[in-house]
């Protein structure tokens, strides 16, 4: 039942939107198809802006995660993860979730594979997964937007918020399974 | 953001050739110079649509209508744009569809309330801080159904994935608040928006 209506809320919350803005508009007499095509045409000039912010980021992520620093990373936090009752496999997905989303997708469904459903490790970094986003490319997206490149404390705020949701991942988890 | 930059790219050049995979460090600047390039490409569409979307909702007075409803709590965590703005509204869309997990509707109408933040910005170089309170809330990653997640759990035979949904909303919720609290704080102690710098 529960998963029938989220289910139903996932498919229709987008339709849902477009049928209200689009019927608002027609009703307030707004021109929709100008006003439309009006605001479409900064597609294209929002996308190129962003790609000299995109490639700092992303290639310096990129390159970071062929060094094998974060295996590194991991093996010298493993004292302390044991220590905590983290399994190790967990590790990489905190590592690498603020640095890129598909990256940690691909690190969950490779845990959720090999250690299957019933395990501990695939619910914590399930809802780890499930309750960040990726810092870094928020930031170079959205920066890189409108060319601001003095972020002041803005990735510092989000990489403590990260870490955060983390311990309360790990906190919540150890409570709930 | 200068040592940042610098720190990510010499020390994976260190760590890479200790490592002895050098060579994988170099393939991939130009597999991530491309990822890069295809990422903002695949965004020119769907960022066309959304963008036309928005000013049909805007020009409707739709955005100003949902300003004025959550104005209680923006005027608190925005206190330095004006009410009235699109900037609010444009804000609240983004973060709604982000909590829906319409990703691809978030981040064009987020885009579009930045621009809206960039126009109240004096110095347009340096973020403001309500860029950064707005920023900190997305980085936290506030969602009510992590679909995704629950996709892969329905993939590897999970038989109940949606009891994942209520301690990924506490977590989320957790993480949601920390943030903007530290964006409130850090706002207080770090250097003035007005001034050039700050930016360590």
């Amino acid at each position: 039942m529960f998963q029938a209506i989220m289910n139903f809320l996932s498919l229709w919350a987008l339709p849902a939107i477009i049928i209200l803005i689009l019927t608002v508009g027609l009703a307030k007499k707004v021109p929709l198809y100008e006003t439309f095509t009006d605001g479409a045409k900064d597609g294209f000039k929002v996308a190129v802006n962003i790609i000299p912010y995109l490639v700092a980021i992303i290639v310096g992520i990129s390159m970071f995660r062929a060094s094998g620093a974060i295996e590194m990373l991991g093996n010298a936090c493993s004292g302390i993860l044991t220590a905590l009752k983290i399994p190790a496999e967990v590790l990489p997905v905190m590592i690498v979730r603020p640095l890129s989303g598909s990256a940690a997708l691909g690190v969950f469904s490779d845990i959720a594979h090999t250690l299957g459903p019933d395990d501990y490790a695939t619910k914590l970094s399930a809802v780890m997964i499930g309750s960040s986003e990726t810092t870094f490319y928020v930031l170079a997206v959205y920066f890189g937007a409108i060319g601001i490149s003095k972020i002041r404390y803005a990735l510092l705020v989000g990489l403590l918020a990260d870490f955060i949701g983390i311990a309360a991942a790990v906190l919540v988890c150890h409570c709930m399974f | 953001m200068n040592y940042i930059f610098y720190g990510l790219i010499v020390f994976s050049i260190i760590i890479g050739a200790t490592n002895g995979r050098l060579q994988e460090v170099v393939n991939s600047i130009l597999l991530g110079a491309e990822l890069s390039v295809k990422v903002a490409f695949s965004l020119i569409g769907i960022m066309a649509f959304w963008l036309g979307i928005m000013k049909i909702a805007e020009k409707s007075g739709l955005v100003e209508f949902i300003s004025k409803l959550i104005k209680p709590v923006t005027k608190k965590l925005f206190n330095e744009i004006p009410e009235n703005s699109p900037a609010i509204g444009d804000i609240a869309m983004s973060v709604s569809a982000n909590a829906l997990g319409l990703t691809n509707a978030a981040t064009p109408i987020g885009i579009k309330a930045m621009e809206e933040l960039q126009k109240h910005n004096k110095d347009k170089s340096t973020a403001s801080n309500a860029m950064c309170m707005f920023l900190a809330m997305n980085t936290a990653g506030f969602q009510l159904i992590p679909a995704t997640v629950i996709a892969v759990l329905i993939g590897i035979g999970y038989k109940n994935p949606t009891e994942i949904i209520a301690p990924t909303l506490l977590v989320t919720t957790i993480a949601f608040i920390s943030a903007i609290i530290l964006a409130k704080v850090f706002e207080k102690f770090w250097t003035p928006q007005k001034e050039n710098g700050g930016d360590e």
